[in-house]
């Protein structure tokens, strides 16, 4: 009796032993993982504001200059607000396209559903690189290669389908009884659609379009594929001062990247106060992210 | 009569779910037809239409047999599997462990969306300079004692590797998260109280219910390592161990101007990414799927 009490103790003392080296292990983990995170973002920031920065833990002197110089001779400003004119005009264009679409596939079944939504779910599953370079030939064809235009249409391409994603399963949840009794009440289309639909998908907007602005601000290779002189967003001028470093100092480069960091940093944290990170990655199965509201 | 058939065809169609609602969908699929399905059909009959006039198989013929071309789908394999099988198999065990010790999950998340949503250019801007020989990590190892000379981590192989981690494994973790947090943690009480320990439980249990997210996880990660080009480009050798199919399809487009060389190399990379998920959807009918909820049905 004593003897399996005893042993019982031991296995109780192994296991709690065990959970404690896998506490430490899968803390150890993230923490290593963070502090490599911090030194490439450190990094960046350190060496944006250095003034020479050869070897050694900090930069011998420290500047504000190159930030002019990334300002002026980047034309940051100039990219920002083609950035965002690009990123703003997508996020209006895919949840106008995105949301009615949305609100069909939540409300009907219909023969040749699922054909249509693999249309809508291959842009997202697929990489960008596979389909952005025939789409990239054609944009070209049209004449669009080089202008704001083909930037916007070739972002609208993952787009829609994410703000369609992302709105189904929350149109789902409201209950259709809600726009019968309006109707019953004696509201017409329109009353139904202001009154009762908007109010209600209004948050799911939002989260759509602060998403799908995280994205597009970020979005690399599709830009990069078509966009020119005059229809260059922060990224992609980003890439090429990076892939041409040696012309300018390393240090504008990275005051550009800070730039860069900014903006998407200002999107995310707007965006994270109205959706949950976990929402930036599962829009393969939407099902359920609706749930962790 | 006329009007009789008129509402009977009108109500045939609104009970399989044909109505006017439906008109609702016509602009977003629109969109797609035009400039995602009529471009990739495009793009496939391009492939067949080499800019030198070699027949149809032309460009496909000059890509198999061009060593250096044909080693791109090697490069990118050596890239990319290595890289989703370390995302996966870290973030598996994370995920679990923090679905079930950790009640505050958002912190970790929102610090772990800030590397996704930078983007794969900006981490590469930032390792150049942090994997750099007299860059930070060099240094701390070097004070530290661990090694004795910079390791070299750029132009290569491993430059590539770090970043796709970097960038990949917060997505691997978050998805592999909100799938572990749909399993009902009933059914790992239950088979705890029928006397199973806790490597058991995850053997048994957790494992199996897992396997279909972990399925779509390593896809979903091997897809994005498999056609991120950026890193490769900037913090690889690009003309070396890191051409990568990408970096071939990009280059054609925008240093040759060869469309149909381009369409003919992401037909290729295409074709080898849908194996590759293919054959993991294979093994993966293998396994239990159904529901992880626990509850009836």
């Amino acid at each position: 009796m004593i003897e399996t009490q005893v042993k019982l103790e031991e296995k109780i003392a192994g296991a709690k032993f065990n959970l404690t080296l896998k506490r430490w292990f899968i803390w150890g983990g993230i923490v290593f993982f963070f502090l490599n995170l911090l030194g490439v973002i450190g990094t960046v920031i350190i060496s944006s504001f250095g003034q020479e920065w050869f070897s050694g833990w900090l930069p011998h002197g420290w500047t504000t200059s190159f930030y002019i110089m990334a300002w002026q001779n980047y034309q940051v400003y100039g990219l920002l607000r083609v950035t965002l004119e690009i990123a703003i005009t997508v996020v209006l264009i895919s949840i106008l396209v995105g949301a009615p679409a949305a609100y069909a596939l939540a409300r009907r079944k219909f023969p040749g559903k699922k054909l249509v939504m693999l249309c809508f779910l291959l842009p997202i599953m697929l990489p960008p690189i596979t389909y952005g370079i025939p789409l990239a030939t054609f944009i070209y064809k049209l004449h669009l290669g080089g202008k704001i235009l083909g930037v916007i249409v070739v972002n609208l391409v993952p787009a829609i389908p994410f703000v369609i994603l992302v709105l189904t399963p929350f149109i789902e949840q409201i209950d259709p009884k809600l726009e019968a009794a309006a109707r019953m009440c004696g509201a017409n289309t329109r009353q139904i659609f202001i009154k009762i639909l908007m109010p209600l998908i209004v948050p799911g907007l939002l989260a759509a379009g602060l998403l799908v602005l995280v994205q597009t601000v970020a979005l690399f290779e599709l830009t990069y594929l078509v966009s020119g002189p005059g229809s260059t967003t922060l990224v992609v001028a980003l890439y090429y001062a990076v892939f041409a470093s040696g012309i300018r100092p390393y240090q504008a480069i990275s005051a550009m990247a800070v730039f860069y960091m900014l903006t998407t940093l200002f999107i995310l944290i707007l965006a994270l106060r109205y959706v949950n990170p976990t929402q930036m990655v599962t829009q393969a199965n939407t099902k359920r992210n609706s749930d962790n509201h | 009569m006329a009007l009789e058939t008129k509402h009977s065809l009108k109500h045939y169609f609104a009970d399989r779910g044909v109505d006017r609602v439906l008109v609702l969908i016509i602009p977003a699929l629109t969109m797609m037809l035009v400039f995602f399905v009529y471009p990739s059909i495009y793009g496939i009959f391009l492939s067949f239409h080499p800019i030198n006039h070699s027949g149809f198989l032309g460009n496909y013929k000059s890509f198999f047999h061009d060593t250096y071309m044909r080693r791109t789908i090697f490069n990118t394999f050596r890239i990319a599997l290595p890289v989703s099988i370390i995302n996966i198999s870290a973030a598996l065990p994370v995920a679990v462990y923090v679905r079930k010790y950790v009640k505050r999950t958002r912190p970790i998340n929102t610090l772990l969306v800030i590397p996704m949503s930078l983007g794969t250019v900006l981490i590469a801007e930032g390792l150049y300079a942090y994997l750099n020989p007299s860059g930070w990590l060099n240094q701390t190892l070097m004070d530290v004692g661990i090694i004795s000379q910079p390791l070299r981590l750029l132009q290569n192989f491993w430059g590539v590797i770090i970043s796709l981690v970097i960038s990949g494994f917060p997505f691997a973790f978050l998805l592999m998260l909100s799938y572990a947090s749909s399993i009902n943690p009933s059914l790992e009480l239950a088979a705890s109280t029928l006397g199973a320990n806790s490597r058991q439980v995850f053997r048994f249990i957790t494992f199996p219910l897992l396997a279909p997210g972990l399925a779509i996880t390593f896809c979903l990660n091997f897809v994005l390592a498999f056609s991120v080009f950026p890193s490769a480009e900037l913090l690889g050798n690009p003309s070396g161990d890191s051409h990568v199919l990408a970096i071939a399809a990009a280059d054609a487009v925008t240093q040759k101007f060869d469309y149909s060389m381009a369409s003919t190399i992401s037909i290729i990379s295409a074709f080898f990414e849908l194996f590759v998920i293919a054959s993991v959807f294979l093994l993966r009918s293998k396994l239990y799927s159904g529901s992880t909820a626990g509850t009836k049905g």
